[in-house]
């Protein structure tokens, strides 16, 4: 090895300069090497999503093409358009809100009419064991959105049964699926809200009329 | 190759990272509460500390004393990015599973721990292979842990094995007590403390008992330096 005198600071510096300049450069080069591989299990994740709550019968397009960007609360909604020939025919959008512990992440669909066709919870961090029975895996509850729609039941008893409303509590918790309902609610509200523009087959921001 | 039969117990028994050395317990807390995901986050350890133990070694004559702990962390962390991207973009299955514990890997303390007491002093093969046994070490004893509080907690062992293993694996998934209400306690991480524990006096049962038979004194002595987490660096120890 060459005489380097170690100790000298600049050694030192001009060492941890360059092992950081190597590092962020394999860094750079990986993600440029693996992020489009990324984008695509990525898309495949969320289509596998949506295809769980929105029936294939509904649409005949490629949902993940047809996005619209809305805004609800001051954050971005992104919400893909299922449509048959020129018709809206369901709507798919995902939604977060307050659990117990941390964000419950759902994505939910809708018809037409704003009847909901399906919620799944895509990550959460409730108690194990007891609020993880939102996800689909553990039990069935999630189930029971379908086919509802803001008028039914009416918006008083959009609530777990403890705040008089119609929906199911677990025994030993309460917040967890008190939080769910309401985020559902609050997503249904935003479909009533801009009912209109989703359900224009114009407004896209990605034009489907040029694919093949 | 007695060197490398002794870095294989230490790794395993004599100076465990959980068992003896009693370090990584965050990722014991989180982790642990299925017999599945324990195994998961000791194998992408594994994988971590052996690659990092390499690395460390190999450069360890160009890295300075004064700056050696920010180099180390900065390989460590690199690392550990570049298996996270790697797996996201073509393992993705398992990287749902085991996406979450990843980024948790550069925070354990024992691949520093490692890198600083072990790989920063001897060569590649011997840094590489005490990676491996560290790992092993860990993951065996993650899973211990892990299927212990999941027989106990909710009923089942390996729940889940499918999504990290692949489908050949779901004979794994088993129910051994149906119908069973759970222990809410031992899910959540307090649990894992509890368990671990109860695990530690087990270890130190056996070890006393097998004293015992050598017609040994039963106590442990106290100053066994194995069952110190700095004994590689400690001058006590290396004068013994």
């Amino acid at each position: 090895m060459i005489a380097v005198p170690r100790e000298r600071i600049a050694y030192q510096a001009g060492l941890l300069g360059l092992v950081t300049l190597v590092v962020v450069s394999l860094l750079l080069l990986a993600d440029r090497l693996t992020a489009p591989a990324i984008a695509l299990r990525q898309a495949e994740d969320l289509r596998g999503s949506l295809t769980q709550i929105i029936p294939a019968e509904l649409y005949d397009n490629d949902l993940l093409e047809n996005r619209l960007e809305l805004e609800l609360d001051g954050l971005p909604v992104t919400v893909y358009q299922g449509r048959q020939g020129d018709r809206v025919t369901a709507l798919a959008w995902q939604l977060a809100g307050p659990g117990y512990a941390g964000d419950i992440n759902l994505v939910m669909g809708v018809d037409r009419d704003g009847r909901i066709l399906g919620v799944r919870v895509v990550s959460h961090s409730e108690t194990p064991g007891l609020g993880d029975k939102i996800e689909v895996a553990k039990d069935p509850w999630i189930l029971g959105f379908q086919g509802r729609s803001l008028g039914d039941p009416p918006p008083g008893q959009w609530a777990v049964k403890k705040d008089d409303g119609s929906f199911d509590q677990f025994t030993g918790a309460t917040i967890t699926p008190r939080a769910t309902v309401a985020i559902v609610k609050r997503g249904l509200r935003f479909f009533a809200n801009h009912r209109q523009r989703l359900l224009d087959p114009g407004t896209l921001t990605t034009p489907q009329e040029n694919a093949p | 190759m007695n060197r490398y039969r002794s870095l294989i117990r230490e790794g395993l028994w004599d100076n465990n990272v959980i068992f003896v050395q009693l370090l990584a317990l965050c990722p014991l807390l989180a982790v642990t509460s299925t017999a599945t995901n324990g195994l998961g986050m000791g194998l992408a350890t594994t994988a971590v500390m052996a690659s990092t133990g390499l690395a460390v070694s190999l450069l360890r004559q160009f890295i300075p004393a004064a700056v050696r702990i920010p180099v180390f962390v900065l390989l460590i962390a690199g690392i550990v990015t570049l298996v996270d991207m790697a797996l996201n973009a073509w393992l993705h299955d398992l990287h749902k599973v085991l996406g979450l514990f990843i980024p948790l890997i550069v925070t354990n303390c024992v691949i520093l721990g490692r890198a600083e007491s072990y790989a920063s002093r001897n060569g590649p093969l011997s840094s590489l292979l005490d990676g491996v046994c560290m790992g092993v070490g860990f993951t065996w004893a993650m899973v211990l842990l892990g299927a212990s509080r999941e027989v106990l907690g909710s009923g089942t062992l390996f729940a889940n094995a499918r999504l990290l293993l692949g489908e050949g694996f779901a004979f794994l998934e088993l129910t051994l007590i149906p119908d069973y209400g759970g222990i809410l306690l031992l899910v959540l991480p307090p649990g894992a403390f509890l368990m671990l524990g109860l695990l530690l006096a087990a270890k130190r049962f056996l070890e006393s008992q097998a004293r015992r038979r050598r017609g040994l004194s039963p106590q442990v002595p106290v100053s066994d330096c194995g069952g110190c987490g700095v004994s590689s660096v400690c001058h006590t120890a290396s004068q013994e």
